[in-house]
């Protein structure tokens, strides 16, 4: 492969998409621009509106080249019509409770870590675990002192895929818990990386009350914030364990990754 | 609804074959609809797979607080992306290759395939691992791997029972959703040597227990890619079964392929489409696994690969750019959501198109893709419900796709007999007493014209009877049942 056709086939393809852009597109079936753009004033700020005349417009500037580009994000405008996250923590903390469990994972809620290592005890005896992987994390850790089997710690500097495929269970931390949905945002930086939170056959996540947020966009903003910008190189909403409707469209849980999902909750 | 006690006839697999020679296509396809249509066992099938789908799609779609309105904003950020490709793609590109990713581009399917070829040539791959790519699908790539001597293997559970029955995906989400599971309990019988079951979940553990070794071994993943994040540099890859998260952790490689469509511009855009992604396409509330990957393994990370490549593939997808009037079905998000509210779909089945892409959205951009003259009859494949419009997450008038599809085909190769058909139905239509005077004719020679079938009527009436004619006109009985109004003036009569 020569660098010399890469580059031309990325222009090829730049030019023809500038081309194709050349004509504009009216927008969207069922929405509509406030005014037409004026070539005097290219910049001029135009209201892009929905079908619903009650509801917060969508608002625009329009280009040189006659598009509104948008001065709202999607998302702002979208929030008060996507499924309710909750207002308060309580109403987020019992949204998440009822969508986990609708989704067929399990939640344990723990006032303390000793109470949280304490359950872990109990399910791993319950399941007649053999071995349990883990990664470092002040939530993570102080739980593994208990259990009755043995544990494989997910490490950068020597990790061992089939090691780590021996294990019943991965236990993990998360990034945040989204009300709105039930997920579970784990990332390659606070989870123990990619696959401890998909290959053992039990997911286990331990997490504080104050991890629960309202919507995925204040998951994925808690992320950024959490990153300073430089996200992981793998970001995962988990909703559920993995599942399957492929045969005869019937739900089956565990296709490839975890059976069940386990979520500790602690405070 | 018909309860499906009896096992449902087979598919024709001859309708399988991936791409059939352009000038047959249109044959080949009244063909597999005749016969698929007739086939009342394979379509109570269907329609029973598809019933769990509706009542929770219902469900999720309530969730929202205005699914309609929520509508509105995914096709805006859609739309505020691909007409902004220029600008946006070579942002995407720029903040992936930031990341460490590695960006290949592909004009077409040949150049596409070449390039997937090379890497695997360049890293020696011994085994491949592949989680579902509908561009795959689209480049013929697992054919073009196994003629250079790779292993490839799919691991979404769908697509491997399609991959075991030498098959393509039946539906683009669902891809074996017309195989009953006495026929998968016999295919993993004959390919993988276990014992019958009758049980889907004893079905899943057993794919899910073949696969296991191959995730840990394969030292290439190939997957696709639903969105790629322009603010970011990350591609979403959104799954039910957690074989795209393995295939992008455990391999050496990762090898992304991806449509240059499927741009966005903010992460949080995401928030959005994921939802109603799952919502319209399997009636979740979200997928079980939506991941973001931001190129390969960064240090201090445990693991995952050391490479990471994305293929981007035109492929026609700028001639539909070019098209302002269809631009929008580039705002796809391959939900499945029209073909699964489709009755051509419900009644034709998936192999009867004969495309990559099936159902009402693959019938506006296949002719696109492989030429408005051979693929137009896709469009005319069409009830013109509109059920495909109003089903879409992003809104896609598809059905009016559909029509202007229609009519360009009609400009572009003019039917000579429609036409003529159309001037003489003008003629007689302006003058009402040519009108009537045909009527009257048509009247009393319907039992002949029944009886002797001649060509025009001889389809129609393969599968379907008229109604005996009236004795009296439509305007006559009209009249006759009027009130008796003096010196009313009649307008629009004529």
């Amino acid at each position: 492969m020569s660098g010399q056709t890469e580059m031309s086939a990325r222009e090829v393809i730049l030019a023809r998409i500038r081309e194709a852009l050349r004509t504009p597109a009216p927008l969207p079936h069922g929405l509509s621009a406030d005014s037409q753009p004026q070539e005097s004033q290219p910049h001029q700020r135009t209201a892009v509106t929905t079908s619903g005349a009650s509801t917060a417009g969508i608002t625009g500037t329009h280009t040189p080249s006659g598009l509104p580009t948008l001065t709202v994000l999607p998302e702002e405008v979208a929030r008060p019509w996507l499924p309710d996250g909750g207002e308060t923590p309580a109403e987020r903390l019992q949204l998440l409770v009822e969508n986990l469990g609708k989704l067929r994972a399990i939640v344990q809620r723990v006032p303390d870590l000793t109470a949280a290592s304490d359950y872990l005890f109990t399910i791993a005896r319950e399941r007649d675990w053999q071995r349990v992987a883990w990664h470092p994390h002040p939530l993570v850790e102080p739980l593994l002192a208990g259990v009755p089997c043995a544990t494989y710690r997910v490490d950068a500097a020597d990790f061992d895929k089939n090691a780590l495929e021996s294990c019943d269970a991965g236990i993990t931390s998360c990034e945040a818990l989204v009300a709105q949905t039930g997920s579970i945002l784990v990332s390659s930086a606070t989870s123990g990386g990619r696959a401890l939170s998909i290959l053992p056959h039990v997911h286990v996540v331990v997490a504080a009350c104050d991890q629960i947020v309202a919507t995925l966009a204040d998951a994925l903003h808690s992320a950024q914030a959490r990153h300073d910008g430089h996200l992981p190189s793998m970001l995962s909403f988990i909703t559920g364990p993995s599942r399957t409707g492929d045969i005869e469209r019937i739900l089956v849980l565990g296709a490839h990754g975890p059976k069940e999902l386990i979520l500790i909750l602690v405070g | 609804m018909i309860v499906n006690d009896s096992p449902a006839p087979s598919v024709g697999h001859a309708a399988a074959t991936p791409q059939p020679s352009p000038r047959m296509a249109k044959k080949r396809f009244l063909h597999d609809a005749a016969e698929h249509v007739r086939d009342t066992g394979h379509r109570a099938f269907v329609r029973k797979a598809l019933s769990g789908y509706y009542a929770s799609r219902d469900l999720q779609k309530a969730r929202f607080r205005d699914w309609e309105h929520a509508r509105d904003a995914a096709s805006l950020a859609k739309w505020s992306a691909v007409n902004r490709l220029d600008e946006l793609l070579p942002r995407f590109v720029a903040a992936f290759e930031a990341n460490g990713g590695q960006v290949h581009w592909a004009r077409d399917a040949e150049e596409a395939r070449k390039i997937v070829l090379d890497l695997v040539l360049a890293v020696r791959a011994k085994a491949i691992i592949k989680s579902k790519c509908m561009t795959s699908e689209e480049i013929h790539l697992n054919a073009a791997l196994e003629a250079d001597g790779y292993g490839v293997v799919e691991s979404d559970l769908g697509e491997f029972i399609q991959q075991l029955r030498g098959e393509p995906p039946y539906h683009f989400v669902f891809p074996c959703m017309h195989v009953r599971r006495d026929e998968i309990s016999d295919l993993f019988g004959k390919h993988l040597g276990t014992a019958p079951t009758d049980s889907p979940e004893e079905l899943t553990m057993i794919a899910r227990r073949h696969m296991r070794r191959l995730y840990v071994d394969a030292d290439v993943g190939i997957t696709g890619a639903n969105f790629l994040v322009a603010e970011t540099g990350q591609i979403s890859i959104t799954e039910n079964e957690g074989n795209a998260r393995l295939t992008a952790a455990l391999p050496r490689v990762h090898i992304a392929i991806s449509g240059i469509e499927k741009v966005v511009e903010h992460l949080d855009d995401l928030a959005v489409l994921l939802p109603m992604l799952a919502t319209a396409g399997a009636g979740q509330p979200m997928t079980c696994y939506n991941t973001l990957y931001a190129g390969p393994r960064r240090p201090g990370e445990a693991d995952g690969p050391e490479e990471m490549h994305l293929v981007l593939l035109d492929n026609s997808r700028t001639a539909i750019l070019a098209d302002p009037e269809q631009r929008d079905s580039l705002h796809c998000i391959r939900c499945g959501a029209c073909l699964n509210v489709c009755p051509i779909f419900k009644n034709v089945g998936g192999f009867t198109y004969g495309t990559t892409y099936q159902g009402p959205i693959g019938s506006v951009i296949t002719p696109h893709l492989r030429g408005l003259a051979d693929w137009n009859h896709l469009s005319a494949a069409s009830s013109l419900c509109g059920a495909c419009t109003d089903a879409c997450p992003v809104r896609i008038d598809i059905a009016h796709h559909l029509l202007h599809n229609r009519r360009n085909a009609a400009r572009t190769a003019p039917n000579a007999w429609e036409r003529m058909g159309h001037r003489l139905f003008a003629m007689v239509a302006r003058r009402p007493w040519l009108f009537g005077l045909g009527g009257a004719i048509f009247r009393r020679t319907l039992p002949l014209l029944k009886a002797l079938r001649p060509p025009l009527l001889r389809d129609w009436l393969a599968s379907r009877d008229l109604p005996a004619a009236p004795r009296q006109s439509f305007r006559r009985q009209w009249d006759r049942r009027q009130p008796q109004q003096p010196a009313a003036p009649r307008e629009g009569r004529a």
